[in-house]
């Protein structure tokens, strides 16, 4: 298998047949929290991209140079793991606070919320601790590979919940029987597309 | 006594972390394929919850509100560690079905949401009561959902290898039901169900206490 040929099917891969939030149910907090409107959610999806891929690249690290050389993993990743996005998203609070208020304003409660992003914990795990994820292909990750991957579950949390908060917009509107106006409706607009990314399930073989 | 009570039930109804405060989704939809697990994943989070605020209540004093985040997350880091590796040593199967939702439970809102919102402002008891009941409303939610969609998707309801209802052998399951798009479906329902419930009995409280004029009906909000 040709390196490209690797690399888009861990893109392809993370991005559609095993898409984080419809497929994989991770990160469904902020899903359904922030996709009230357009901009919020590319505003959260940004953000989202940048954590990823930067926490992403830091367990990578902390994986394979200090935590499986000790032999430590097995049981310390997940305080080592969450430790470092903690720390991470605080920091990036603060830059953004400082740098950009009015994206700051936009985003609100949900940057420190990206803390408890399963999302990103689950892609910073998965690049870094073999056989996290029951992906055929996702198994030792190179540092390339590790940042194709991450980009990959990114970019699919961002279609999902961009194209979920132009649909959440229209159905606002819609007739819609009293008990299930609002959430209740959400779900069930999120099972239909959710149901259209299970087509891609065998895409490419994967 | 009649305040830890209400912290107790508070999670179970008025404010279900599922069902009302839209926390915790993600493994909720995820787990509910089955009842057995379902259960488990209740229990693990009913133990990380209930420690984690009771830690965290205990070390309030000394916890600088800057950093307060990083070290909630440690606390209950170190609880799901702890069920993580009992479950994969003592109930190998039910580890590999659970998978990764288990090291998940760390950024589990409900966790961090009663750490931030409850126990770092009350006291030892009133944050054990808290973590108790949002933990059982959590996982009476995903029982309900998880008997749905098993009795639906595969026909019969089994724990541990019994089973416990079964629609005999006549009955086609739509294999939708245990499907992703199924759990989207299955938790819509459910709380368009509820909010159905909710709603006719609020009207009866309404009705009922129009003639008296005395107290109107306002828990039904």
């Amino acid at each position: 298998m040709g390196e490209l040929h690797r690399y888009f099917l861990i893109f392809f891969g993370a991005l559609l047949v095993y898409n984080i939030l419809l497929i994989r149910f991770i990160g469904l907090c902020s899903y359904f929290g922030i996709s009230t409107s357009m901009d919020t959610s590319i505003g959260m999806s940004l953000a989202v991209i940048f954590v990823m891929l930067i926490s992403s690249t830091i367990s990578w690290g902390l994986w394979n140079y200090v935590l499986a050389p000790l032999g430590i993993g097995e049981f310390l990743y997940i305080p080592v793991f969450i430790f470092v996005i903690a720390s991470f998203v605080q920091l990036e609070e603060m830059f953004i606070r400082k740098t950009a208020p009015t994206l700051y304003k936009a985003m609100g409660i949900y940057l420190p919320l990206i803390t408890t992003n399963c999302a990103v914990l689950a892609a910073a795990t998965e690049v870094a601790k073999p056989g996290f994820l029951k992906m055929s292909i996702a198994y030792n990750y190179t540092l390339p590979e590790a940042w194709v991957y991450t980009l990959g579950v990114a970019l699919g949390y961002s279609v999902a919940l961009i194209i979920f908060a132009a649909i959440r917009e229209r159905v606002d509107f819609a007739p819609v029987p009293a008990p299930l106006k609002g959430y209740p409706m959400a779900f069930v607009t999120s099972a239909l597309m959710s149901l259209a990314f299970t087509g891609f399930t065998g895409l490419f073989g994967l | 006594m009649k305040a830890q009570m209400m912290d107790l039930t508070r999670g179970v109804v008025l404010e279900n972390p599922l069902l009302r405060l839209m926390i915790g989704l993600c493994s909720a939809l995820a787990v509910s394929v089955k009842v057995e697990n379902a259960l488990f994943m209740g229990i693990a989070v009913i133990f990380v919850l209930t420690l984690s605020n009771v830690v965290i209540s205990l070390i309030r004093p000394v916890t600088p509100d800057n950093i307060r985040i990083p070290i909630f997350l440690v606390v209950v880091s170190a609880f799901v560690t702890i069920v993580d590796l009992v479950l994969k040593a003592y109930f190998p199967d039910i580890y590999a079905r659970l998978g990764v939702w288990i090291p998940l439970i760390v950024v589990n809102c409900i966790i961090l949401g009663r750490a931030e919102a409850f126990a770092y402002r009350n006291g030892l008891i009133a944050s054990a009561m808290d973590g108790l009941g949002m933990g059982a409303g959590f996982t009476m939610v995903l029982v309900v959902m998880g008997a749905i969609r098993e009795l639906l998707g595969t026909g019969s309801i089994s724990v541990m290898g019994v089973t416990l209802v079964s629609l005999g052998s006549g009955f086609q399951a739509p294999t939708f039901m245990i499907t992703f798009p199924g759990a989207f479906l299955t938790f819509g329902l459910v709380m368009g169900g509820l909010n159905k419930i909710q709603a006719v009995m609020a009207e009866r409280a309404a009705r009922r206490a129009t003639p008296s004029m005395g107290k109107t009906a306002s828990g039904g909000a």
